[in-house]
């Protein structure tokens, strides 16, 4: 039986938010202060409790008996529904923050359209996730400006984020079969598009940064086509519920 | 003669009022907001989850069940309503009063937050994000002491 749209919608923002969450968490303990530590954690608890709610909507809407955990857990990297963006490596924490600022400011026109969708699940849990992304994207794009207006070595290291980062936006505007059979559930996702320009060109320039030079898009990941980072990011995460099923805490 | 009986609203009402933040042991549930409603038959308790990742939000279950059980409760449903969405406006005027004296700034849409040692309004953020999801970290330049403040929401 073919997934319903709407399982496969919630299904592919879940994803975005548990394997964003997730590295974020590859920072705990090594961020370059206390501060930033405790950020990048909270950051990744917000993902991580977004996810929840969403993989478990599509569980629901699945009715085939998987929960939040299972669709976490057990299912294999080309399963997996998410944009290529959040999966990149972290890299230096410039490259984890213009991902993170990129993340964000396309995340947030999204979440603030769905607060008004039909469906009344995706309102309600974008409708909570708004206020957290608000506070994600006003985190992140200070630090883009911090780092793009600082010193020779930081701009350096923000311009290479962001360049590394770019290939990876377009394929958050692309519009499938998925987004067009939900007209009303869901907002085009090219319509999306005018306030993240807005975000971003506001920030560069506080940044004192051009945008990055044009890369050919790289796209696949609402379709299960990842990079390879993808496949390590799992392996350790679902590592203990698939070694040791009935682990409890 | 008084009743000794009083009715299963009111009782669930009184095991929730000891059901305290696991983080910031000093306010109850009713403080924070997140009891929403107990149903007129006492049977169902609807509350919201804060932050969608706080990890206390388990917690907060798990401490209600228990509490319910505890009062001999154990077939009260627990309904988990996401929408209106939590927010720091629901923190009632004991619950803020409360986390002042804990010393905690009580969430305030101002720019500066007042310190909770020493009451100066010279103070700096120091972080957005503090020990938990719901504070932010603040230090006082007048009596030089980190503090929490809760963020608003």
């Amino acid at each position: 039986m073919p997934a319903s749209p709407l399982f496969a919608y919630a299904l592919r923002l879940g994803d975005d938010a548990l394997v964003l969450g997730q590295r974020l968490g590859e920072w705990c303990g090594n961020a370059p202060a206390l501060e930033i530590d405790l950020a990048l954690a909270n950051l990744g608890l917000d993902l991580l409790g977004q996810a929840t709610f969403l993989l478990g909507y599509a569980g629901e809407l699945e009715a085939g008996g998987r929960d939040a955990d299972k669709l976490a857990f057990h299912r294999d990297v080309m399963d997996f529904t998410n944009c290529l963006l959040v999966e990149q490596p972290n890299g230096d924490f410039a490259r984890t923050l213009a991902r993170q600022f990129l993340f964000s400011a396309w995340r947030l026109p999204l979440f603030e359209a769905l607060a008004g969708s039909k469906d009344e699940m995706l309102a309600a849990v974008a409708g909570k996730a708004v206020k957290e992304t608000a506070y994600h994207l006003r985190f992140s794009r200070e630090w883009v400006v911090r780092l793009g207006d600082g010193t020779e070595e930081s701009r350096a290291r923000m311009i290479d984020g962001l360049d590394w980062c770019w290939r990876f936006v377009d394929e958050l505007f692309e519009a499938d079969a998925v987004t067009e059979a939900l007209a009303g559930v869901a907002p085009d996702p090219a319509s999306l598009r005018p306030a993240f320009d807005a975000e971003v060109d506001r920030t560069l320039a506080e940044a004192g940064l051009e945008r990055p030079p044009v890369r050919r898009p790289v796209v696949g990941g609402r379709e299960g086509r990842h990079s390879e980072h993808l496949g390590h990011l799992l392996a350790e995460m679902q590592f203990l519920p698939r070694a040791y099923p009935d682990a409890q805490w | 003669m008084v009743s000794r009986t009083i009715d299963r609203a009111t009782a669930v009402r009184q095991a929730l009022a000891a059901v305290m933040d696991p983080e910031i042991p000093v306010v109850t549930v009713f403080d924070l907001g997140i009891v929403r409603e107990i149903s007129a038959d006492g049977r169902r308790v609807t509350i919201t989850p804060t932050y969608s990742g706080c990890p206390a939000t388990a917690a907060i279950e798990a401490d209600i069940r228990r509490a319910l059980a505890t009062a001999g409760l154990e077939e009260t449903q627990i309904a988990v309503r996401l929408d209106p969405a939590w927010t720091t406006d629901w923190i009632s005027a004991e619950g803020r009063e409360k986390l002042h004296a804990y010393g905690i700034a009580p969430p305030s849409p101002r720019a500066a937050a007042a310190c909770p040692r020493c009451g100066s309004p010279d103070t700096e953020e120091v972080s957005a994000f503090g020990s938990t999801p719901c504070k932010a970290l603040w230090r006082c330049r007048a009596c030089a002491e980190p503090f929490d403040r809760f963020k608003c929401h």
